[in-house]
């Protein structure tokens, strides 16, 4: 028992950290711009792609570097060159602007990468075990993934609080005409945001498609959920996207963790109509999870854990 | 006398269209895909009650078509099983009334705010359900689905809706009722209502409605016609299952509305039409139909937002204020680059599509315009880069002209009290 709570709390702190890592990206593009990236999800997917094609070429670590660059790169561009002009026919063009790039993104890398999933591999450096508890290893990958996420919620951490840049951006949040009016030009803050948010997406992407699976629907199945972390945490509140991906990381986890049904606990005679959801154990619940949590979060705080705004 | 009855011309016209089309398209492929445009038809104008009219955008509608459908096809199963009396006509009002049902409980759920928050909660529902599906399947019936048959239900006036063509006649009566319903439903007050919250929530509040509970009874109609369209869909397949009710369906009823225009009442019918004929034919011309689709689906968004219907609609303003030949000189020099293109967009497409996607199951040799060409040498590729730079530089540089004559067009008709 207390070796399922030890591992599943790194499990899920790690995949918390990693939604964090897109969570954090989409809340910021989102209370800058107004902008709902629908296609956040896919830049997470070509970062996974892009790190595989080059470890393939050259090696994990050029990938592990490169690869974000690369995404970042075209998430600015998709800002310069869509998003820029959409901007002024509000919110809902922009959606389905993004909305229809996934779409296209999607059926781009089934394209070009197939639609099995590719055989992207932990590099041999960090293909060990970094250590043993209760008789069950942990590998050092995993460690590594979440050193890295750690690494990048202090950089963002310090960029945003204790620099210039910062210091913009923040101001830009909540007052853009004013920023601009310093002589600050705000298209382009907006354009690097975009892309450092894209990059950010990438290098989850690099990092978790050697420990979960590369495929082209990895994009169509993460992108729900992250939506649900931020609209949890309260739409446009980073500390709540923050608080929500730990919450939906861990719950998760948890849930997949735990390998019996409600006949087990509650008695073998099923409620009427709920024969299936009496046999089904936890574990294959864990999908359906972070939904439930999304309409209850909804039903007794509709604005989010951390949201104050109406809209 | 005439211009009283002239409102009811183009319902003439919808209704023998409606008749007349299988007499036109007797083939099986084509009844099918008839029946299938009448259910679409009925679900993306059950979906443009929330997008167009209310300006709700939701991610998961196709929730209340699924369920609809598997409520029906539950229902025609228990009638086979107990020999009710139930006839295959009402079914789809089975369907209608899940689809309210769960519209009613979802709804007061997702209702309750509007904008970016809606959408995010439309699609969380959406995956609640369809990986729910997953889990029950009993009711789901698993990656199978469920299966029913049609012809075991009890008669209706003589007919067992065994062939497709009698379907296809149900479908016809049943869409153009529903089209004539939702249509009446856009001229009461309370479609008005939908109107002025989707314009402006907070002025509603002031003239004393509560935005939020025109939002919910908009939604639970709309859950109730994609409830039977869903319904419709279960007699026709005489199979549902859970990717009726997945994100994919969802997406494709939004393209539909948005593709055909949300503005106005005719454009997701349009839609439809085009998208459902499209899925069908494309599919056999090429395997990366759905790229197109999204590509079509972001330039228009990014260039015509009114749709087909409403990019129509303008030239058709145009054509009756007798101005629409000042458009012909620019349409006649950019015509030729969108053209060149397109052509070169769809000729990248086709062979990066054989080269990386097909060639080691298929060869590296296609047809292309009527072309034989292989994917693997150089040439095809630089005629097609050449063809879309070309094109792509000219558009640019033409497409000043013309914003300039809609300008002209637009001062005209202004000037002459139609603008």
């Amino acid at each position: 028992m207390l070796q399922l709570i030890t591992f599943s709390t790194l499990n899920g702190v790690l995949y918390g950290m990693l939604l964090f890592m897109m969570a954090s990206g989409l809340t910021l593009i989102f209370s800058m711009m107004g902008v709902l990236n629908f296609a956040h999800a896919s830049f997470y997917m070509l970062g996974a792609y892009f790190g595989f094609e080059i470890s393939r070429r050259i090696g994990f670590w050029p990938g592990f570097v490169l690869a974000p660059l690369l995404v970042g790169v075209i998430g600015a561009l998709v800002e310069r060159y869509g998003l820029r002009h959409l901007h002024r026919r509000g919110q809902v063009s922009e959606l389905l602007f993004t909305f229809g790039l996934a779409f296209v993104i999607e059926e781009l890398v089934q394209m070009i990468w197939g639609k099995l999933p590719v055989d992207y591999r932990v590099p041999p450096q960090l293909d060990f075990v970094a250590f043993r508890l209760f008789d069950t290893t942990y590998p050092a990958y995993r460690v590594f993934m979440l050193l890295i996420a750690i690494a990048m919620f202090a950089a963002l951490l310090t960029v945003l609080t204790r620099t210039r840049v910062g210091l913009i951006i923040q101001a830009a949040l909540t007052h853009p005409d004013m920023v601009a009016m310093l002589g600050h030009d705000v298209p382009k803050i907006f354009m690097l945001v975009f892309g450092a948010g894209a990059a950010l997406a990438g290098l989850a992407g690099v990092i978790a498609g050697p420990a979960l699976v590369t495929q082209p629907d990895m994009a169509s199945l993460l992108g729900p959920i992250l939506f649900v972390v931020i609209v949890v945490g309260g739409l446009g509140s980073l500390t709540g996207a923050f608080f929500a991906s730990l919450l939906i990381g861990l719950v998760q986890t948890f849930a997949v963790a735990m390998n019996f049904s409600f006949a087990e606990v509650l008695g073998p005679v099923a409620p009427p109509f709920l024969g299936d959801l009496w046999k089904v154990t936890i574990a294959e619940l864990a999908p359906v999870v972070p939904y439930l949590l999304l309409v209850l979060v909804l039903i007794f705080r509709p604005t989010g854990l951390m949201g104050r705004r109406e809209s | 006398m005439t211009a009283r009855l002239s409102w009811l011309a183009p319902w003439l016209a919808f209704a023998l269209i409606l008749i007349a089309a299988p007499r036109v398209f007797p083939s099986p492929t084509a009844l099918t895909m008839m029946s299938l445009m009448g259910v679409m038809i009925i679900f993306a104008l059950s979906y443009n009650m929330l997008l167009g009219q209310t300006g709700l955008l939701s991610f998961g509608h196709a929730v209340y078509y699924g369920l609809g459908g598997f409520v029906a096809i539950h229902t025609m199963n228990a009638v086979i099983h107990n020999k009710l009396g139930l006839s295959i006509p009402v079914i789809p009002l089975v369907g209608g009334l899940a689809g309210l049902v769960f519209g009613v409980l979802f709804g007061l759920i997702s209702t309750r705010r509007a904008g970016l928050v809606f959408s995010m909660i439309s699609l969380g529902i959406g995956e609640l359900v369809s990986s729910s599906s997953f889990i029950l399947r009993t009711f789901f019936g698993g990656e199978e689905g469920i299966t029913t048959n049609r012809s075991k239900l009890a008669p209706f006036l003589g007919h067992k809706f065994g062939p497709q063509l009698e379907v296809y006649y149900l479908i016809g009566v049943w869409c153009f009722v529903c089209v004539v319903a939702m249509y009446a439903l856009t001229r009461t007050p309370f479609g008005r209502m939908c109107n002025a919250v989707r314009e402006n929530p907070e002025r509603v509040e002031f003239v004393g409605y509560s935005p939020r509970m025109v939002r919910l009874i908009a939604f639970c109609f709309a859950a109730f016609f994609a409830g039977i369209a869903g319904g419709l869909a279960a007699i026709s397949f005489e199979i549902m299952n859970a990717q009726q009710l997945g994100a994919q369906q969802s997406s494709l009823v939004l393209l539909m509305a948005y593709i055909g225009g949300v503005g106005s009442f005719a454009g997701p019918i349009v839609g439809a039409v085009i998208i459902t004929y499209l899925q069908i034919m494309l599919s056999d011309v090429t395997s990366a139909w759905q790229l197109y689709f999204g590509l079509m689906f972001i330039a228009v968004v990014m260039f015509a937002p009114e749709g087909v219907v409403g990019w129509t609609m303008l030239h058709l303003r145009a054509l009756r204020g007798g101005v629409a030949w000042r458009l012909a000189p620019a349409y006649a020099a950019v015509g030729p680059a969108l053209v060149a293109t397109g052509a070169g967009a769809i000729m990248i497409i086709e062979l990066a599509n054989r080269q990386l996607a097909e060639a080691r199951s298929e060869g590296s040799a296609m047809r292309l315009f009527g072309f034989d060409v292989d994917a693997s040498t150089l040439p095809p590729w630089i005629v097609a880069v050449a063809l879309f730079a070309a094109g792509t530089i000219l558009v640019l540089r033409l497409w000043p002209r013309v914003g300039d004559a809609w300008g002209a067009v637009n001062a005209r008709l202004h000037f002459r009290g139609e603008g």
